[in-house]
């Protein structure tokens, strides 16, 4: 019987992870010694750790490498998500400064979740074992159902807490299962060799593999919010707190994503046959049920939610098509996507005062002309979801759907091009209640919340360029997958 | 220097200049925009006097790469087929802001978004890039979007959103297509090419073709508009405020035919040829079914929307002839239809602004308090008649030529159209303008100021100059229309000949 070895460690890899990790318990300690009311002291500590994991990331774009067994890697793809994720949270904590002012959500534990969420997404997102991955997702997904009902003393907060755990719980079991399955045909739980399996393997152990794939695609299309796995989603965005929403709605959803690519293209690549037909039902039902809800929402974070469901769809294109510009264009997208998002939520969290959210539409009617900047950043971010050039949803929709062409999938195209058109529709119904309508809520101006007006301003400069000057950011996107094999 | 570039973005320019400008200052924000408006008419003016009129290819190009990945580029250039487009919008735009004396709600913004909109218009006419083009089409369309949405008359979102939704459905499927086509140049040239002038070289099979040139002539139609997707017009213009409508009818809807003369006739000259035919009938129906709705229209705004829907048949008739009068005809009349139904549309925003109703039985015996207006009011109404003399004439009467040589039936046809825009157009004005004064409200009316005369006259001017005096016009433009007719005519002929010899007709289709 052989000892247990410990694998060699190589710190370089982990590096970005334990700077978050470190944060985390720092602000998790300190929050012991917080006085409140307001905690803005913890959310900059959180900040400044989070640019520090980027600051630690960036050099190492150079570097690559496994670490601890080869369930971790240091790779481009990993670090771009981590990036990504860094950037997001670290908005979303910008964002929350000023709403948990006033939702008077007054508890530390706030930021110590995000921050424990961001971890569990960055281990998604560089791990190549699927029980890490695994463990990644429940860390990220236990500290989402804890924000989601944070807000203790709102009914809707805890229905939102409790659907969305109960739910998710039954979609880990599903990912579980797949991850047995695919253990059962290839013994083995790191991705690499599952990929050597799934291309060389025998027929019986590709089948078995295809099983547990198809489980895997349940588990990830529950958090993605991929349709017919959908139906949490709306509940939960909407009663959770708008700021933790809009963690969801773009961190969660773009770590699933990471964890889904490097699993299905990379990994399970060589059975693409199997799984490619049922991922563009998927996706077209996806972004088909996404748009068309949307259609009826009078809420905003409803409607924003069915927004977030039909991007999964156009995303899904991305997993469809595959391959390097399929997955560039992929990643290239979840970039546009958080920053359009971040930033349509942040509108909606400015809108909304003590007491009074107004997330109903027409509480929104006027609003456009009272509050010129609001209007302005919410008239970019419907354009830029919409997909109107030049900004940055275009952009990305364009490098999507030039892959899924050249790729040969044309009517997936049309019928994203055709969903595209019925999405017009609802967020240029946003911009009818926001200019064209009278009445209406008041609302204080933007520059009152400094910090949500930083994260706005951030989010919409991000609209912008990367809707005019997209090549050195796709570049980014398309040296990141080209460390994925296929 | 980068001419095109400047006269593209100085709008953009001017619009971040107005934003500086205090809201309070009503007076200095109209008074700056009308100045800031004058700079790309100028420009304007300075490329019309340097073009080189015996030149048929693009001038004053210019290239940046953008997305090269891609073969994105940021491509400008100018012909003979766009030059006078773009002077013609230039030249539009300080007369709606003229007309913006009379806007007093959200001025602000209003002028602000006139010249982003400006910027839109006058970078889709020069772009020679197909993604670049794409990314202007768009780019119009949303200020356009607020200006109805906002300023508009009672049903405004109604005709906002529709105008949104029926030039979108049109645009992003010509937006897959131009993907479709940058690919298939990279399959047959080994590199992603958007650029116009690479775009013309691909031999594409004719099944391909068809699909393609669907997407992009659904576009185009549905901005002309052509009949039957001519249904969202009537509301948008309606509802729009006097300077949108301006801008719509002058300049918006030349963009769908000018998308058919730039992009879906030369990138797909075999199945241009094809589809003429149907193209021609659509145009003749639009002509005649438009001037019909015209006759029993109350609404005088309604009136002139129709007006445009047979006016603009005529001009795609023109086209769809493919001979040298019928689309120097059909140029021509781009430029005629967008001065003369531009200043119909300030005659009718005139009235609006002194009586605040459109309907024409509330108006008769004008002329009695308006004298001044109404002499203006004749002279556009006869121009967009069609009366020798007037610019109108030289326009129809090339089309007519035109499509006499290859389609004497729709020639016919639409002759009977400039028959029923004279009877509508006529009665309309006889109704409006003659007889006593019906209604009492009508007696005071204040004739036109010194402003709103200002608007009118460089019109004027150029209805007469243009009606006597065509050459300069029709000299530039001939090298460039000849030049796309020989492409369109050497391709379609060696594509049917291929056909002919049966061999390599099938050797063609079986590339599939």
């Amino acid at each position: 019987m052989a000892a247990l070895t410990f694998p060699d460690v190589a710190w370089l890899p982990l590096l970005p992870l334990l700077v978050i990790t470190g944060t985390t318990l720092l602000v998790l300690v300190a929050d012991l010694f917080a006085e409140g009311p307001d905690y803005d002291a913890l959310g900059w500590l959180g900040l400044i750790g989070l640019l520090l994991a980027v600051l630690t990331a960036v050099p190492l774009w150079n570097q690559s490498g496994t670490t601890l067994g080869g369930t971790l890697v240091l790779d481009r793809y990993g670090l771009f998500f981590t990036i990504l994720f860094c950037v997001g949270s670290g908005l979303t904590v910008l964002l929350s400064m000023n709403y948990l002012e006033t939702t008077d959500i007054r508890c530390g534990d706030y930021y110590t979740l995000i921050l424990f969420s961001t971890i569990g997404m960055v281990l998604m997102a560089t791990s190549l074992d699927l029980i890490v991955i695994f463990l990644g997702l429940e860390v990220m997904s236990v500290a989402a159902y804890a924000l989601a009902g944070i807000w203790r003393t709102q009914v809707r907060s805890n229905e939102a807490a409790l659907k969305y755990f109960i739910l998710g719980a039954f979609a880990s079991g599903f990912l579980l299962l797949g991850i047995a399955l695919v253990f059962g045909a290839t013994g083995e739980t790191l991705l690499p060799r599952i990929g050597e399996v799934a291309a060389k393997g025998s027929a019986e152990q590709r089948l078995l593999l295809s099983v547990g794939a198809a489980l895997l695609l349940v588990g990830f299309g529950f958090k993605v919010a991929a349709a017919p796995f959908h139906s949490w989603a709306p509940d939960v965005y909407e009663g959770a707190p708008t700021a933790v929403t809009a963690f969801m709605a773009a961190g969660i959803k773009a770590a699933a994503f990471a964890a889904f690519v490097r699993v299905f293209v990379d990994s399970l690549g060589p059975l693409a046959g199997d799984w490619r037909g049922a991922l563009w039902f998927l996706a077209v039902l996806t972004m088909t049920v996404g748009n068309v809800s949307a259609l009826v929402q009078r809420n905003i974070k409803r409607l924003l939610a069915y927004s977030s469901i039909a991007h999964a769809g156009y995303l899904l294109v991305g997993v469809v098509v595959g391959g390097e510009s399929g997955s560039a264009a992929l990643l290239f997208y979840l970039v546009v996507y958080t920053l359009m998002t971040l930033g349509a939520f942040g509108v909606v969290i400015a809108l909304g005062r003590r007491g009074q959210p107004h997330e109903d539409l027409d509480d929104w009617a006027g609003v456009g002309l009272r509050s010129p900047f609001l209007g302005l950043a919410m008239t970019v971010f419907m354009l830029s979801l919409a997909g109107v050039p030049p900004l940055a949803g275009f952009m990305g929709k364009f490098y999507l759907f030039s892959a899924a062409l050249e790729a040969g999938y044309v009517w997936l195209t049309v019928i994203a091009v055709v969903n595209s058109l019925v999405s017009v529709y609802y967020y240029v119904g946003v911009l009818v209640k926001m200019y064209m309508a009278e009445g209406g809520a008041e609302v204080e101006t933007a520059a009152a919340r400094p910090y949500l007006f930083a994260t706005l301003v951030a989010a919409l400069a991000g609209t912008l360029l990367l809707g005019l000057f997209p090549t050195p950011w796709f570049e980014l996107a398309r040296r990141s997958v080209e460390s994925l094999a296929s | 220097m980068p001419l095109l570039s400047l006269i593209v973005f100085t709008p953009l320019l001017a619009a971040l200049m107005l934003v500086g400008i205090p809201r309070e200052q009503a007076q200095a924000l109209r008074r700056a925009a009308l100045l800031f408006s004058l700079v790309p008419f100028a420009l304007a003016v300075w490329l019309l006097l340097e073009f080189n009129g015996a030149r048929g290819d693009l001038q004053w190009t210019e290239r940046a790469a953008w997305i090269p990945r891609y073969g994105i580029h940021y491509m400008l250039g100018v012909d003979g087929i766009s030059l006078f487009l773009v002077v013609l919008t230039t030249f539009l735009m300080p007369i709606v802001f003229l007309q913006a004396w009379d806007v007093h709600k959200r001025l602000k913004e209003y002028l602000v978004l006139l010249f982003v909109m400006e910027t839109g218009m006058l970078g889709a006419l020069v772009a020679t890039d197909l993604f670049l083009f794409y990314v202007f089409w768009e780019l119009m369309l949303i200020p356009m979007y607020f200006l109805i949405g906002i300023w508009g008359g009672e049903r405004r979102i109604y005709a906002a959103i529709k105008l949104v939704l029926y030039t979108m459905a049109g645009s992003l499927l010509m937006l897959v297509a131009m993907i479709y086509l940058a690919i298939a140049h990279q399959q047959e040239v080994g590199q992603y090419s958007f650029a116009w002038e690479h775009l013309l070289q691909l031999r594409l099979p004719l099944e391909t073709q068809r699909l393609l040139f669907a997407a992009f002539a659904l576009a185009f139609a549905i901005k002309v508009p052509m009949f039957p997707l001519h249904t969202w017009l009537p509301d948008a213009h309606t509802e729009a405020p006097t300077g949108g409508s301006v801008i719509l009818a002058a300049i918006l809807l030349k963009m769908g035919t000018y998308g058919f003369l730039r992009f879906a006739i030369p990138l797909f000259p075999e199945v241009a040829v094809e589809a003429m035919p149907i193209i021609a009938v659509l145009a003749v129906i639009g002509i005649i079914y438009g001037a019909l709705v015209c006759m029993v229209q109350p609404d005088l705004k309604r009136l002139v929307a129709y007006s445009s829907v047979s006016h603009l048949g005529f001009v795609m008739l023109g086209m769809a002839a493919l001979n040298l009068q019928g689309v120097q005809g059909s140029l021509y009349q781009m430029l005629n239809h967008g001065l003369s139904t531009g200043g119909l549309f300030l005659a009718v925003g005139a009235l609006y602004e002194r009586r605040h109703t459109r309907l024409i039985a509330e108006f008769g015996g004008l002329w009695a308090p308006l004298p001044v207006y109404g002499a203006l009011f004749l002279v556009v109404m006869l121009s967009s008649v069609g009366l020798p003399g007037l610019n109108g004439f030289v326009g129809e009467f090339l089309i007519l030529l035109g499509a006499f040589g290859r389609f004497p039936w729709a020639a016919i046809l639409g002759t009977t159209g400039v028959i029923l825009g004279a009877v509508y157009l006529l009665w309309m004005f006889q109704r409006v303008m003659f007889g006593p004064v019906t209604n009492p409200e009508n007696k005071s009316l204040k004739d036109l100021s010194v402003r709103e005369i200002a608007m009118f006259a460089p019109l004027v001017v150029l209805f007469v100059f243009m009606g006597l005096y065509p050459k300069p016009f029709l000299v530039r433009m001939e090298p460039s229309v000849r030049l796309t007719l020989e492409r369109v005519e050497s391709r379609a002929r060696s594509a049917s000949s291929a056909c002919n010899d049966g061999i390599a007709c099938v050797a063609r289709g079986g590339q599939r």
